[in-house]
């Protein structure tokens, strides 16, 4: 099969890659990437990603890793396929870009910590640092606020329909809504509306089948 | 119509975004951003960019921020002209992009947790944390590492050309060799020194950095 995705179920990068190919309906083979017995760490796999990530594609000979550059590829080289997840109008693409950015930049440093202390040392079996949920919280708060004005003037983050400025959010989005972090989203209610519209969409819940129940 | 830049010369993304214009003969008109005196938290200006950062550029009513959504923006408008900032194929597209989210999420974060506690908290009269430089210094020669290997195959980050992958890491270069006094890094590794110093003698970023003067 032409295309591969190299990662873990369950890890917030895998998962983001995933959903574009499924939002693009194309035919992919998920390769798990083993790291209890520190696969992500070998010669082979440093080869994908040199810094020993998830995930990594492969489209023929292209090889790609940073789950943003390969949405990114999926979305533009396959645009005829699947549900449009980016807009072609230059003016459009550039406003959808700056929101991509803001999601990277702003969004994922705050609720990747918080998605951390809250959702994964649990399982783990460490505990929560309170001062850090504090902190994080209150960044993710403010970029929140920002969310909820731009979503009274803009149906989805980066325009009028769902785009790749969306879907990036879905895995940190999905695990803070199993947190009491759930309520800074349902606190503003065009953000609150904008999550359980993009949670909801068939690609992401194809995504979500995957996790162990 | 010149394209109106919000920044300061010598803040970082502001100067990512003008050396993208000076590669492509844009002209511009700065528009110093008092960040001393917080120009960039008044209402006025959170009316531009709602995360109160610069840059942000104005291209007639146009408006866009995000220093590297402006650069993608402007490497897509200028397709036809040399340098091809965005590469000329789908599949150089995916690789500059690639590095750039590499900059953006491995380099940058480093470099700007060093620039804030070895620079910024000192000069506002606070203490910095050594612990954390240290670590972030660890971290961005593990990246340096990556960038030496990656260099050793291609003159560039992407491959053979000179793209935005390379032009996003001038300015947070620049800091480390001069104001954080960390030029080690770059000098004691060959592939990586030659790039830094190929791509810190183009044109357009001396021309930033007489602007800086």
């Amino acid at each position: 099969m032409a295309l591969k995705l190299h990662g873990l179920v369950g890890s917030n990068a895998t998962f983001r890659s995933m959903v574009a190919l499924i939002e693009k309906d194309l035919d992919f083979e998920f390769v798990p990437v083993d790291f209890a017995s520190r696969e992500h760490k070998t010669p082979q796999f440093l080869a994908r990603n040199p810094f020993g990530q998830v995930p990594a594609f492969e489209d023929g000979d292209l090889k790609l890793f940073e789950s943003r550059a390969i949405t990114k590829y999926v979305a533009e080289v396959y645009a005829n396929k699947g549900t449009n997840l980016t807009f072609s109008d230059p003016k459009k693409l550039a406003i959808q870009t700056v929101w991509m950015e803001v999601e990277g930049q702003k969004f994922d440093p705050a609720s990747a910590k918080l998605v951390w202390e809250l959702a994964l040392k649990p399982i783990f079996g460490q505990k929560t640092d309170d001062a850090v949920v504090a902190e994080f919280e209150g960044k993710l708060a403010q970029v929140l606020d920002v969310y909820e004005n731009r979503l009274t003037e803009s149906k989805y983050l980066g325009g009028d329909i769902f785009t790749l400025a969306d879907l990036h959010h879905l895995p940190n989005i999905h695990y803070l809504m199993g947190t009491k972090v759930k309520s800074l989203f349902h606190a503003r209610p065009h953000v609150g509306a904008w999550c359980d519209d993009i949670l909801s969409r068939p690609a992401w819940l194809k995504v979500v089948d995957l996790l162990p129940k | 119509m010149v394209v109106k830049v919000y920044g300061s010369i010598r803040a970082a993304c502001p100067q990512r975004v003008l050396a993208c214009l000076l590669e492509f003969g844009v002209d511009f008109e700065l528009i110093n951003v008092d960040l001393d005196s917080n120009e960039h938290k008044q209402p006025e200006f959170l009316q531009k960019q709602p995360f109160g950062q610069v840059p942000v550029i104005e291209d007639g009513d146009f408006r866009l921020f995000e220093s590297r959504a402006i650069m993608r923006y402007y490497a897509r408008k200028y397709a036809d002209r040399n340098p091809k900032l965005y590469g000329t194929t789908l599949d150089e597209k995916a690789l500059v992009d690639q590095w750039l989210e590499v900059e953006a999420h491995h380099f940058n974060d480093m470099v700007y947790t060093i620039v804030l506690q070895k620079l910024v908290i000192p000069k506002m009269g606070g203490k910095p944390d050594l612990a954390l430089v240290q670590n972030c210094e660890k971290k961005l020669e593990k990246v340096f590492d990556i960038y030496e290997q990656q260099l050793s195959k291609n003159r560039y980050l992407a491959g053979d050309c000179f793209t935005l992958a390379d032009l996003s890491h001038l300015p947070g270069i620049r800091y480390l060799i001069n104001e954080a006094e960390l030029g080690h890094m770059v000098k004691e590794k060959k592939n990586v020194n030659s790039w830094w110093c190929d791509i810190s003698n183009r044109v357009a970023w001396k021309k930033v950095m007489q602007l800086m003067e």
